[in-house]
């Protein structure tokens, strides 16, 4: 996508569009919904045919989505207690939407929604409503003892309070900054190297041998990627069982 | 405290670190690039026509995709986990059944061996008991008949032998009454030889 006049239009691949034709456009229906789409449904066709054969020995789609599905349900225990059965499909959904959202990116002539900090935030404040909403239903009131931690001198009140709340509040921050700078990173990349190869090629003979190592680099960079869409989904499935743990057993 | 907080945590710093360098190190050449400073980034784009449908379409599909995964699909795996499970859990419950019978028929065939050979020794000694008491029984009875054998051999022996001597005594009296005639031609008087032949057979020792 590097564009005639020599410049590298890195962020061009973010823009949202409108897609499924009229219809979509109607609705406004952009090209990253499409993908978070697409997302679900490879997410829900896994396990739909993972599950259909119902093997005592599973194959290997049905042992892929036993492996997702526990892979989820014993993070979920041994994170959050067991209360974490409760909460399981919602970390599910979150790891599978994410991680799907991030493997899709990867494809050429895909949309990464993952990497619009808009999506990234609506679910960094799903997960921090959630976590205040059971913490407060659990503990009542009893939850705000939460921003001060017992056994802390009073004296110190005005300062740890404030410091607890901030760390509380910038905790939707952090988990959306996070995936989306991540996946900016790793795509801005793509473009630049990717640019380079177009720009070098187009130099002449010498350029066009040179552009083996920007070549050779994105090939590395999809491989990290690949690493980077994984751990990502990981972290924020995690992070929201580690806050979920701390809404359920506060301290 | 977080029992579960420290390993997650600690682990994390390590990516967010890389992430935090390979933005750095990304968005520097890009921002080397005049054209993007005009526009910036789309994702911060919030008057962009899209932008909240983008999210109304977002907060739709994840609901959506929540309501199917929680009520329909993931069911769907955990009724086959758990099947699975239950499988197993039947399968070892028959094992240990089996082995329990194995365990009972083993005991059992030792202690019908036990018995067994109790019972056949038992018969072993009853036999020998009866064939040692058939065999004195009989010993016994072949030796009263031995005995009595013996005990009438005696009485003819002794009968023969008494009518032996009677006869000798006869032979005697005729002999010496033939000689005593012969030399002295007069009949003895029988009285006076039976005395004499009496007296000799007593001094020889046979009344």
């Amino acid at each position: 996508m590097a564009a005639e006049a020599h410049t590298i239009d890195a962020l061009g691949q973010f823009k949202l569009a409108p897609a499924l034709g009229g219809i979509g456009g109607s609705v406004n229906f952009t090209n990253s919904n499409l993908m978070m789409l697409v997302a679900g449904l490879l997410v829900l066709a896994l396990l739909y045919y993972g599950a259909r054969p119902r093997a005592v020995v599973p194959g290997r789609l049905q042992a892929l989505a036993e492996l997702c599905y526990d892979g989820i349900y014993n993070m979920c225990i041994e994170t959050i207690g067991d209360e974490g059965k409760r909460f399981f499909p919602f970390i599910f959904t979150l790891f599978f939407f994410v991680l799907m959202g991030n493997l899709l990116g990867l494809l050429p002539f895909s949309f990464t929604f993952t990497s619009h900090i808009s999506v990234t935030f609506a679910l960094a404040a799903l997960v921090i409503v959630l976590v205040t909403v059971v913490a407060l239903r659990i503990h009542g009131m009893h939850f705000f003892s939460y921003f001060f931690p017992a056994g802390a001198p009073k004296l110190l009140a005005p300062l740890i309070i404030p410091v607890e709340i901030i760390s509380y509040l910038s905790r939707p921050v952090s988990l959306s900054i996070r995936l989306f700078a991540n996946m900016v990173a790793g795509h801005v990349m793509f473009e630049v190297f990717a640019s380079f190869v177009v720009m070098m090629a187009a130099a002449g003979a010498v350029g066009t041998v040179a552009a083996i190592f920007p070549m050779a680099l994105n090939v590395a960079l999809v491989g990290f990627e690949l690493l980077v869409a994984f751990l990502q989904a990981y972290v924020f499935a995690i992070l929201t069982c580690i806050y979920l743990h701390d809404a359920v057993h506060l301290h | 405290m977080r029992p579960m907080a420290p390993r997650p945590r600690m682990w994390l710093r390590r990516p967010a670190f890389l992430s935090a360098t390979a933005l750095v190190g990304s968005l520097m050449p890009a921002a080397a690039f005049a054209a993007e400073a005009k526009e910036g980034m789309p994702q911060l784009d919030v008057h962009h026509p899209l932008f909240v449908s983008h999210i109304v379409w977002l907060v739709i599909i994840f609901a959506v995709l929540y309501r199917l995964l929680s009520s329909w699909a993931l069911p769907k795996v955990g009724e086959v986990l758990e099947m699975r499970a239950a499988r197993i859990a039947e399968d070892l419950d028959a094992a240990r059944e089996a082995k329990t019978e194995a365990d009972g028929a083993v005991a059992e065939l030792t202690q019908a061996t036990r018995e067994a050979q109790a019972s056949a020794q038992a018969e072993i000694g009853a036999a020998v008991s009866a064939a040692k008491a058939e065999a004195a029984s009989q010993s016994a009875v072949l030796n009263a008949r031995l005995d009595a054998q013996i005990a009438e051999a005696d009485s003819r022996i002794a009968a023969a032998r008494s009518a032996a001597l009677g006869a000798l005594r006869q032979v005697a009296t005729d002999t010496a009454a033939t000689v005593v005639t012969r030399l002295t031609g007069s009949e003895p008087d029988s009285f006076t030889v039976d005395n004499a032949v009496g007296a000799a057979l007593a001094a020889r020792g046979h009344a």
